[in-house]
């Protein structure tokens, strides 16, 4: 009876062992056949990289990117996810140059906020944008503004767009890695990519002009034509009732532009104090909403 | 169900809700309002190309002009629905959303708004082509709420065969009883449009579809037709949406339209009763749309009845002279199961405007509850016309997943009748997310 039993064991120890052993020499046979090389410097690099996979840089995901530093295809500052010391650090690495790429964030096209935009009926749905959206263009009189309901704050992966009290999406562009889910979620379009040095901009998007578009928002652009006539011929046009700066001529760009807009729709954006107005737009004290 | 429809005989389809109905203007007379003293015509009314303005600011136009042409065979014509002056061409607020190109008409006063342009020819004389044509020239589009241009469904594509033309009468919306009062009113002018749309779209058959609580409709128009004609007058279930193309071709002839396609694959061109009375009057007259038959209902209105307007009448207009009551209201365009809520008073009538409701407090309480989670109770699944899956179509579309919600649950199918969102007992507003989701499907294609 022992005897079978410990036969038994042996046995089965044998059996297993020597499976165990052909299976473990097939591995090794394989990995030995089959093996690729493959860069070890892409391990290293992906381990730099932020691991977002936002595809902002235009690459699939964090190690296509590594990949394609390798090859040398990119340079290191085009993720834009990165911090500086990131960058200089996988630039030192592949002993390349880092590459100056302009740092580029989202940026709202309206400064519509609960205090200057006037509302035309109260909207009591779903809280979102893009319902609200469909609702006759959203409860704001201005169909071009923004509606205020966070659809781009909840979208945003990087915590960048926090809503303001007036009910507009600020976006920290500290944080903001330019990945444009927040363009591609607004209903009203009123997102964009841009660089951070094209510093003059127009926050409206109203295709109305004169006090039509002044009625409805205090902040519009009312289409009067001054920074068109203060600014270098050709930088500022007034399309559809609407002031547009042609970025191809960013370089002859400046605050005099901004100075006699009335209502303060074309600002300076300034890396420390943010958005400037010129000195004749209309002050706005008011903090609470307009009235209905 | 199917066992009480079997004993009764009644067609229907599967799936669908019992909503109350609150027809209580059916009994209401079709009545003219006063003319606005401005009218607010924007260009794009219908479906497909906006239409391109003949008139300059300043000019004076006579009841029944054109004002507007079709831009291309995907388009039609405006006409003036007063006589008057046109004030300008101005951005103004539409029932879809964004600000869009319109003529905006003072109306004058002492006019007596006869209409005093038109072109009387002998509709027997007129060739399949000619009578297209004359569709187009007329502005027509469907007035059941597309506002799809009537030539354009008619026109019927050269591989395609159709044998019959399904006259819509089913009016299946909550408040609305536009078309009933049509049918009891104009039976002549719809038969005659009928005719015109059979000639049109080369159809040896035509069938009105009616719901059973209109039966004194029913027997109207039976009594209109002769026995033996082409055209027959058949009596549906009332349910809701019995009234869309898709449903209403299953219960008639039990064809199904295949997913992704038009009801000329199984055959068939629908038409609502509103567009063919309206053909039957206009086309030999060679007159233009200019009015429409609107129901103005609804706990918060102070005298609803059925309404011949002209077209551009605002809201408020319409408002000042039913009257309404309520500290806190919401106007709604169409019915109440899929039209949409205006946020501006001077929003206009438009070609595809049905009805106007005016809902008050309690019933807008009711909307604004609070939602709850899919409990899974899948009474969404079997409400739904298109026997898709709603409660799985919302989870996707809370978290983002638009490209399953198209590839794998079929969402493109969803035609936007809110039965999902009637019965959900978590008060989860699915139809607003597969509005949403399909537009952002349509953006991310372009």
């Amino acid at each position: 009876m022992d005897f079978d039993i410990a036969l038994n064991i042996t046995s089965a120890i044998l059996f297993m062992g020597i499976l165990g052993l052909l299976l473990s020499s097939m591995l090794a046979f394989a990995n030995k056949k089959l093996w690729v090389f493959e860069d070890p410097r892409i391990d290293e690099i992906e381990s730099m990289l932020p691991a977002t996979n936002c595809g902002a840089c235009g690459n699939a995901g964090c190690r296509p990117f590594a990949e394609a530093l390798i090859s040398g295809e990119v340079a290191p500052a085009q993720c834009t996810v990165s911090s500086a010391e990131a960058i200089s650090e996988i630039a030192d690495y592949l002993g390349v140059d880092s590459g100056d790429v302009v740092k580029r964030v989202a940026r709202l096209a309206c400064a519509g906020g609960s205090h200057v935009a006037r509302m035309r009926a109260h909207y009591d749905g779903l809280e979102s944008c893009r319902a609200a959206a469909v609702v006759s263009g959203g409860p704001k009189s201005c169909t071009w503004g923004c509606i205020g309901l966070a659809d781009c704050a909840d979208v945003c992966d990087f915590d960048a767009i926090a809503m303001d009290r007036y009910g507009l999406p600020q976006v920290d562009s500290e944080k903001c890695t330019a990945c444009e889910d927040c363009v591609e979620i607004c209903p009203k379009d009123l997102f964009s990519i841009q660089p951070v040095d094209r510093r003059l901009w127009v926050a409206c998007k109203n295709l109305q002009h004169g006090d039509t578009a002044e009625n409805e928002c205090e902040v519009a652009c009312n289409a009067c034509e001054r920074c068109v006539k203060d600014s270098p011929e050709g930088l500022i046009s007034i399309q559809n009732n609407l002031a547009v700066v042609d970025y191809s001529k960013n370089s002859l760009a400046s605050p005099v532009a901004t100075e006699r807009c009335p209502t303060g729709a074309i600002v300076w954006l300034d890396d420390d104090k943010g958005a400037i107005k010129g000195i004749h737009a209309k002050r706005i004290v008011r903090k609470e909403a307009l009235p209905m | 169900m199917g066992l009480l429809n079997l004993l009764f005989g009644l067609k229907s389809f599967t799936h669908g809700i019992h909503p109350p109905y609150h027809k209580d203007t059916a009994d209401k007379p079709i009545r003219r309002l006063a003319f606005p003293s401005q009218l607010v015509l924007p260009l794009d009314q219908h479906i497909g190309k906006p239409a391109i303005p003949l008139v300059k600011k300043g000019q004076e136009v006579v009841r029944g002009e054109p004002i507007a042409k079709a831009d291309g065979n995907f388009s039609v014509p405006l006409h003036a629905p007063a006589t008057g002056r046109v004030r300008d061409l101005e951005l103004m607020p539409t029932p879809k959303g964004p600000k869009s190109t319109a003529i905006v008409l003072d109306v004058y006063e002492g006019s007596t708004q006869e209409v005093l342009w038109n072109q009387p020819r002998e509709m027997s004389e007129l060739s399949r082509e000619e009578i297209l044509q004359a569709i187009q020239d007329s502005g027509m589009v469907g007035l059941g709420g597309a506002a799809f241009p009537s030539h354009m469904k008619l026109t019927i594509p050269p591989d395609k065969q159709v044998d019959t033309l399904i006259v819509n009468g089913c009016e299946c919306e909550p408040y609305l009883t536009c078309d009933h009062r049509i049918m009891l009113e104009y039976p002549k002018a719809l038969i005659r449009g009928i005719r015109y749309a059979m000639q049109a779209s080369a159809t040896t058959q035509a069938i009105i579809g009616i719901e059973d609580n209109k039966m004194d409709a029913a027997e109207v128009l039976r009594n209109n037709v002769s026995k033996g004609s082409a055209i027959r007058v058949e009596v549906v279930e009332t349910k809701y949406p019995q009234g869309s193309e898709k449903m209403l071709i299953k219960s008639l002839l039990n064809r199904e339209v295949p997913t992704g396609g038009l009801p000329a694959d199984v055959g068939v061109v629908v038409n609502n009763v509103g567009t063919l009375a309206f053909l039957g009057q206009l086309l030999p007259l060679g007159q233009g749309l200019i009015e429409r038959v609107i129901t103005v209902a609804g706990p918060g209105i102070v005298k609803p009845g059925n309404y011949l307007v002209p077209l551009g009448t605002p809201v408020r207009h319409i408002l000042e002279q039913a009257g309404y009551e309520g500290s806190r209201t919401e106007f709604i365009l169409g019915g109440p199961m899929m039209g949409p809520a205006v946020s501006a008073m001077d929003t206009p009538i438009t070609k595809g405007t049905s009805g106007l409701l005016v809902l008050n407090e309690p019933s807008i309480e009711d909307e604004s509850q609070r939602i709850w989670p899919c409990i899974r109770c899948a009474r969404c699944v079997k409400a739904c016309p298109m026997h898709l899956n709603p409660s799985m179509l919302g989870l996707l579309a809370a978290k983002r997943k638009y490209d399953e919600m198209a590839q794998d649950y079929h969402l493109n199918d969803c035609f936007e009748c809110g039965c999902c969102s009637y019965v959900c007992p978590s008060n989860i507003p699915l139809v607003q997310y597969f509005r949403i989701s399909k537009a952002i499907n349509r953006e991310q294609a372009a």
